[in-house]
């Protein structure tokens, strides 16, 4: 008989009073007995709606059932089939509106705990490794990966599985892109991958930090070099501003400066040299998962007050619901229906507050959408001390600039010549994740870097 | 391999500003005058970007020279040779455009005559006639005399207090090259944002084209922060990717001055910090 809890079973978390002011991860992960409980909330449906919702395709039914069985390893190894880097995505992945989404118990109640279940699998298998994977025999094919991020990371743990020689290259000082410069440790901690770079580098993949491809070396040196083909996983990482007056003062950050000084270069920790500025009152503008990690952030390193601005409502939010959860338990004020018109400053350049405007709902647009619209005369100031923008990102320029043949379309993205093999408009080049598609998740990136993997494949063996 | 970033060179210039050598092929090999490179001195520091000196790809080594102005760089300026910095990466930004270029006035301040002097030398390479005007606070602050000398077709020292050199400003040096008759294809004014504010004023004045090189906050210098961000012709753009070398009569450098000076409330902290770990390691 199934556990017909309406409920998930909780996770375990601190009071958000006292982590509001540390970096350890909120969500504690389940014990074994926590894990096999929800598992039994699973009905183990013939048809399996949730794996329809997963972007890789996890056989989901299957994995729980093997963690109702006690049989942890096994549940992560079945995860791992379909996707490698579980332990992240069952962090990150927004589970509600893919997998949780179509799920039966979600009718009535709340779905099973899909997410949730995925990281325990996977915990537990790092937490009991098994002899370390050995190095495949070297079929003698080098592949090149730009970026270090979810889908490099996919793309380079496939293609190492079946023997070629894979180098990830990476700008900056440390891999794992977005994973290790974006979302936050209280998110998903360091550790965790750190040891899936570990388990790559165990299976012969080269890593390559300090070497922005395109000018230590561009993608025609890389081939020179002896590269058989490359993919391109640059993400999305060139940040938007509001192009509003005032966006160049002292204290306005975009989310990725400002969350790349905290996190990467670890500017919480008290002998840190990075500078940060201590922030006492600040605007987030934005409502993706970005600007819930700006905010909590913000508060963690001492802002007493800390405001979402987003201009449509709370039901709008792109942000992963646990996230929004968590952020108001924090303590996090959103400020919704509302837009910044204009940056206010002091006479030294320092922001010391925003002009806003508020927002209602127009007549819905061609794609049956409303789109927010200002309410003339309603323009409002807060004081703020620091404004982050937390509005998105385009891909970054540096590649496609200084290789020949490869095509961008208007927003930046690169132009695939195959949609489904992933191919670039120039020979041997592959790309995946947000340098194509814009900013998305991490697992739509990750499944992209997979799909490339077996393109990749296929070129180099048909050549 | 990942080359080590070993110091293999290292000269005090002056007090205050520091040369270090050191062994980074991959970036010798692509570096070109006007580019940067961010270093990290170890696991726990800052990302600081600094302008390429001088590089030679057939010993694999790329030339720093800075001042001891912060927390990182007055860390820099302890090590010594056999030491390696933690990161090392580059040559990032767009080179500086010196084709075609027939007469150019190469103004240089302070430590910025370190950036000055690798675009004078490329000048002078490829024929280009180049005045050099050089401006340092006092005699004791000058660097790079008898390099500039080397490739300038003229050669102008001042000194704020006239200790050495000429008194007066790279400014009234350039005023009186022009007025003299000297006509120049473009003026490269590298230097404090306040003397490159300046220079640029008076070219304006006179209608000549000037560059000049930015060197903003920065983490990445790839373009994923925006942290470098500045106007110019009334446009945003990122020193680290569109720059660093901008049209002098464009920039906003007064709002580039201020927030330049974003974090000196947090440097004395980090210094603090830095110091703190000096005694530990002594103690």
């Amino acid at each position: 008989m199934p556990n017909m809890s309406l409920t998930k079973v909780p996770m375990p978390e601190d009071a958000p009073e006292i982590r509001n002011k540390n970096f350890e991860e909120v969500a504690r992960g389940y014990t074994e007995a926590m894990a096999q409980e929800e598992a039994d909330r699973c009905l183990n449906c013939k048809t399996r709606p949730c794996v329809g919702g997963c972007p890789v395709g996890v056989p989901i039914p299957e994995f729980i059932s093997l963690i109702k069985a006690g049989d942890f390893i096994g549940a992560a190894k079945k995860i791992k089939e379909m996707n490698l880097l579980p332990a992240i995505c069952g962090r990150v992945c927004p589970q509600e509106s893919q997998c949780e989404k179509l799920c039966v118990r979600g009718i009535k109640g709340e779905s099973v705990g899909i997410g949730r279940l995925e990281r325990f699998a996977a915990d537990y298998l790092l937490a009991h490794p098994e002899a370390a994977a050995e190095k495949p025999v070297s079929n003698g094919h080098k592949v090149a990966i730009v970026g270090s991020g979810p889908s490099g990371l996919s793309c380079a743990g496939e293609l190492a599985r079946q023997g070629y020689e894979v180098t990830v290259f990476e700008a900056l000082h440390k891999a794992g892109g977005v994973l290790v410069y974006g979302i936050p440790e209280f998110r998903l901690p360091k550790s965790i991958v750190q040891q899936e770079i570990d388990n790559l580098k165990a299976l012969g993949v080269a890593f390559e930090t300090d070497f922005v491809v395109g000018k230590t070396a561009t993608v025609d040196e890389l081939f020179e070099d002896g590269f058989e083909a490359i993919f391109v996983g640059s993400g999305a990482g060139l940040p938007s501003f509001m192009k509003i007056p005032g966006e160049e003062f002292s204290g306005v950050y975009s989310a990725n400066e400002f969350l790349t000084r905290i996190n990467l270069m670890k500017a919480y920790q008290p002998d840190s040299t990075t500078p940060i500025m201590k922030p006492k009152k600040v605007a987030v503008v934005g409502g993706g998962n970005v600007a819930m990690d700006a905010a909590r952030c913000a508060k963690r390193i001492g802002a007493d007050e800390v405001t979402i601005v987003y201009r449509r409502t709370e039901k709008e939010l792109p942000a992963r619901l646990e996230e929004i959860h968590h952020a108001k338990e924090e303590g996090i004020n959103f400020h919704m229906l509302v837009s910044p018109v204009e940056i206010l400053g002091d006479e030294n350049g320092w922001v010391r507050g925003i002009r806003c405007i508020k927002m209602e709902f127009g007549e819905p647009d061609a794609s049956g959408r409303c789109r927010p619209v200002p309410v003339e005369g309603s323009e409002f100031e807060m004081e703020m001390d620091c404004v982050v923008m937390a509005i998105g990102n385009s891909p970054n320029p540096l590649i496609s600039q200084t290789t020949k043949g490869l095509e961008t379309n208007r927003k930046g993205c690169l132009v695939l010549t195959d949609e489904d093999a992933l191919a670039t408009t120039r020979e041997g080049v592959f790309a995946g994740g947000d340098a194509v598609t814009g900013a998305a998740t991490v697992i739509l990136a990750m499944g992209a870097g997979k799909t490339a993997a077996k393109s990749i494949d296929n070129y180099i063996q048909g050549k | 391999m990942r080359d080590l970033f070993k110091i293999v060179n290292k000269k005090v210039l002056n007090p205050t500003v520091t040369l270090l050598e050191i062994d980074a092929p991959r970036v010798a090999k692509k570096a070109e005058p006007g580019q940067f490179i961010i270093l990290r001195v170890d696991e726990n520091g800052e990302r600081i970007p600094l302008t390429i000196a001088d590089f030679d790809r057939e010993r694999g080594t790329v030339t720093i020279i800075f001042q001891l102005v912060g927390a990182t760089t007055k860390a820099l300026g302890m090590m010594e040779v056999g030491d390696a910095l933690a990161d090392f990466v580059g040559p990032l930004g767009t080179p500086s455009h010196t084709e075609g270029l027939k007469k150019v006035a190469v103004i240089g301040g302070g430590v910025g005559c370190a950036i000055a002097y690798p675009v004078a030398k490329k000048l002078h390479e490829q024929g280009t006639v180049v005045h050099s005007i050089v401006g340092f606070r006092n005699q004791d602050l000058v660097i790079l005399e008898d390099e500039f000398t080397a490739v300038s077709d003229i050669m102008k020292i001042m000194t704020d207090d006239g200790s050495y050199g000429t008194k007066g400003l790279v400014t009234d040096a350039l005023k009186s090259l022009i007025d003299s008759g000297e006509e120049y294809d473009e003026v490269i004014a590298i230097g404090p944002v306040i003397m490159m504010k300046f220079v640029s004023k008076l070219t304006k004045e006179y209608g000549i084209k000037t560059t000049v090189s930015m060197n903003p906050i920065m983490i990445d210098g790839t373009g994923m922060c925006g942290g470098c961000r500045l106007t110019v012709g009334g446009e945003t753009k990122f020193a680290c990717v569109d720059g660093p070398d901008f049209d002098g009569h464009l920039v906003d450098f007064d709002q580039l001055m201020k927030r330049n000076m974003m974090y000196k409330p947090f440097e004395q902290e980090a210094d603090c910090n830095l110091l703190k770990k000096g005694e530990n390691a002594n103690a």
